[in-house]
């Protein structure tokens, strides 16, 4: 197998395309960094010149408003120039392909593409096809990864928690189609959760999940015992077609969080959701905006983290122009 | 023509073979082995030291990707391949465009492939028209214009009621039934085996059961109408349980593996290596070891390239969206030595598994060097390590998993009919 493509010759980060294989020390790193941005909300001027000059293309080949939004606000508040293009399926219909569109895109002098793609593995292909001075941050892949995500998940759990080895974090829903979910898992793994549950019907849990190092559980009543943190994952709605859930309402029975089913898990327990969320399918609204919800805190410091990915991968030796 | 081979190391596993001796060649054939005939005055002698003399090797799955898809890869180029690989002769499957479904391309497939006068071309006729899986193609036409066989390729069919019938009506005829099992609801848009790499990855999964169950249906149906089956590149440790219990049994199955399958496992996907998007999926390394078994123990009758020439803009996309296939013509050869030599099977059974093995499957006379018989011959060294990189293939497609791996055994010359038709660099 060849070496991770996420380093360059000297082990630095060159490209951020999935958590996997990712020291401990590197999202500590992250997360670190992280925190020193935080306070630049409270500065006068909300801004830092670290990216000044550089080119950021948002490149979007699936639709999202969150994700690119605080993308977009992140490099902003690092001074870079952003560029923002929702590919969709218009350019691959007209015949090109991606990685024709990222030849032109390179051209056009970036320095680093965040990639969104429907299909599992693309932001590896094109990290292995661009230049060496361009970076590519995977802002979700098909069911692969998001590696940003999981990220700032960390950093939320990090701010309420403190100590992560001795948290017990319950991830409940659709792992199997969640990149957010792989992502989450190779986060707390690697930064030494010692117990963390996947909670779900075995139609939505992959083949060999236990082997990420995760616990299964198929009873929310016994998965969410004793918890720390519950992390609800969104549930599509076209599963419902896939024949792989009868209906909305049997999902919401057995899997939605209710304040019933929180009060199972520590009285301390914090609430995640990566979002958007499904009010009503997998979480129940006086949940979701109760006390121990931190699903807002999430958006913010995911400012914050990815502030902290670009400015770390644009920072790393092999990433500055000769 | 006469030709004398001299001097190497002859392995004809169904003649009981493995010695040094001289093999003589008159008029296309085989005239003598060992001792030379009375007045035999070679016009050319071929100093077969230190190499491998076998018979031409028998390769049951190669696409050539003629009619329809030239862009991928053309007859010309495929049949050097061959010839090159030491592949006197090949199967081809009929998902072809248009399918091999009518008598007349057929015809026209045989008669290009001999103008070139390389390796012989024994195509598999489609099962059903235009391969939809609704109506039988005119399978006794489709015999008497060349096919060996008939199959539907990788193409799905769902409908069992047509599978049976297409098999009663084969089995009227006595002839093989080619299928590759695959269930195609439980396989729907899977990519990857539905194991710890698929996980991790976040790739559509194809469970093991697919093929099984499959299987079980074609057994079935094969126990139901007597037709011979041919299964094509078994992927799963349950798939040989239920070969090795169905021809306990008796039935007439045969079946082969693709030496993808007898060599990697889901974990050669790494990052996302199209080259390794195959079909069917590399699955476990618990499955390719009961493959390699099976292999050594004859519950696998034969190995196959299961060439698939893949245009390098059809790899260049994301792992799911890459096309499926790979090179493998030039390297059936080296791939079997190394399984042999990796599990301890003797040269000459190894070699039976391209050459004598895959003949008896295909009801043929050809994989030996008996005296009479044509002179389709390999002449390999068995020793010489080469890299597999596009600059050494002969195929249009440049793609496979083994790309970048040292391999030993080398063709150094391949005879058709008597023919020298490859002579490659020492």
């Amino acid at each position: 197998m060849k070496n991770n493509p996420q380093l360059n010759k000297n082990g630095e980060l060159q490209h951020l395309l999935t958590i996997e294989g990712l020291p401990a020390a590197t999202l500590r790193h992250i997360l670190d960094t992280a925190s020193s941005f935080l306070n630049i909300e409270e500065r006068e001027v909300k801004k830092v010149p670290l990216l000044q000059g550089k080119a950021i293309f948002n490149l979007f080949f699936e639709p999202s408003t969150r994700t690119r939004t605080t993308f977009e606000i992140a490099a902003k508040k690092l001074s870079a120039d952003v560029i923002n293009l929702n590919v969709g399926a218009s350019s691959t219909s007209k015949g090109e392909t991606l990685l024709d569109t990222v030849d032109n895109l390179a051209a056009m002098q970036a320095d680093m593409f965040v990639v969104r793609h429907g299909q599992s593995g693309a932001p590896h292909l094109i990290a292995g096809h661009v230049e060496p001075h361009i970076h590519v941050v995977n802002a979700g892949d098909g069911r692969h990864a998001h590696p940003t995500q999981g990220l700032l998940d960390m950093f939320t759990i990090r701010h309420y928690k403190k100590d992560l080895t001795r948290l017990r974090v319950a991830i409940v829903g659709d792992m199997l189609h969640s990149r957010v979910a792989r992502s989450q898992i190779h986060a707390l793994t690697t930064l030494g959760v010692p117990e963390v549950r996947v909670i779900a019907p075995k139609t939505l849990i992959p083949a060999c999940a236990e082997r990420m190092g995760v616990q299964i559980y198929h009873d929310m009543a016994k998965g969410l015992k004793d918890v720390d943190v519950i992390i609800m994952l969104r549930l599509q709605n076209e599963r419902m077609r896939g024949a792989l859930l009868p209906s909305v309402q049997e999902y919401f029975k057995y899997y939605g969080l209710t304040a019933e089913k929180l009060a199972l898990a520590r009285p301390d327990a914090i609430v995640m959701h990566p979002g958007p969320m499904n009010r009503g399918v997998e979480i129940e609204s006086s949940v979701a905006d109760g006390v121990q919800s931190v699903i807002l805190s999430q958006v913010t410091f995911g400012i914050a983290v990815r502030m902290a990915v670009m400015s770390i991968l644009m920072g790393s030796g092999a990433g500055s122009k000769q | 023509m006469k030709i004398h081979i001299k001097n190497g190391r002859l392995i004809d596993p169904k003649n009981n073979i493995d010695a040094q001796q001289d093999v003589y060649i008159a008029a296309g054939k085989v005239v003598a082995i060992g001792a030379m005939p009375e007045g035999f005055n070679a016009n050319r002698v071929i100093d077969a030291s230190g190499l491998v003399v076998c018979p031409g090797l028998v390769d049951l799955s190669a696409r050539l990707r003629e009619p329809g898809y030239e862009y991928k890869a053309t007859l010309e180029s495929e049949m050097l391949a061959a010839v090159a690989g030491g592949v006197t002769s090949l199967v081809c499957q009929p998902d072809t465009d248009p399918p091999l479904d009518e008598p007349g391309l057929v015809e026209m497939l045989k008669h290009r492939a001999k103008s070139l006068n390389q390796a012989r071309v024994y195509p598999l006729g489609a099962l059903t028209q235009g391969l939809a899986g609704e109506h039988l193609t005119e399978m006794a036409e489709l015999h008497d214009a060349g096919c060996i066989g008939f199959s539907h390729a990788d193409v799905p069919l769902t409908d069992t009621n047509v599978l049976l019938h297409a098999m009663q009506y084969a089995a009227t005829f006595g002839f093989t039934v080619w299928l590759r099992p695959q269930d195609a609801f439980i396989a729907r848009d899977g990519v990857a085996h539905d194991g710890e790499v698929a996980t991790r990855l976040g790739l559509a999964a194809i469970p093991s059961c697919a093929e099984t169950i499959a299987l079980a249906t074609i057994l079935t149906l094969a126990r139901e109408t007597g037709a011979r089956i041919h299964i094509c590149h078994l992927s799963s440790r349950e798939g040989v349980a239920l070969i090795r219990a169905a021809k306990a049994e008796g039935l007439p199955v045969t079946c082969d593996v693709a030496i993808h399958h007898a060599h990697l496992s889901e974990m050669d996907i790494g990052y996302f290596d199209a080259n390794c998007h195959l079909i069917p999926p590399l699955r476990s390394q618990r499955d390719r070891e009961a493959l390699r078994d099976a292999l050594a123990d004859g519950t696998v009758d034969a190995l196959c390239s299961d060439h698939a020439p893949v245009d390098d803009d059809a790899k260049l996309l994301p792992f799911a969206e890459a096309e499926p296939g790979a090179t493998g013509l030039e390297l059936l050869l080296p791939l079997t030595l190394k399984w042999a030599k990796e599990t301890g099977v003797s040269l000459s059974a190894a070699i039976a598994k391209i050459t004598t093995e895959p003949a008896r499957i295909l009801g043929l006379n050809n994989g030996h060097l008996g005296a009479g018989q044509h002179a389709d011959v390999c002449i390999f060294d068995p020793e010489q390590y080469w890299k597999v990189e596009p600059a050494s293939l002969k195929s249009q497609g440049r793609n496979t998993p083994f790309l970048g791996l040292e391999l030993q055994g080398r063709v150094r010359v391949t005879l058709v009919e008597g023919h020298v038709v490859y002579e490659g660099l020492v």
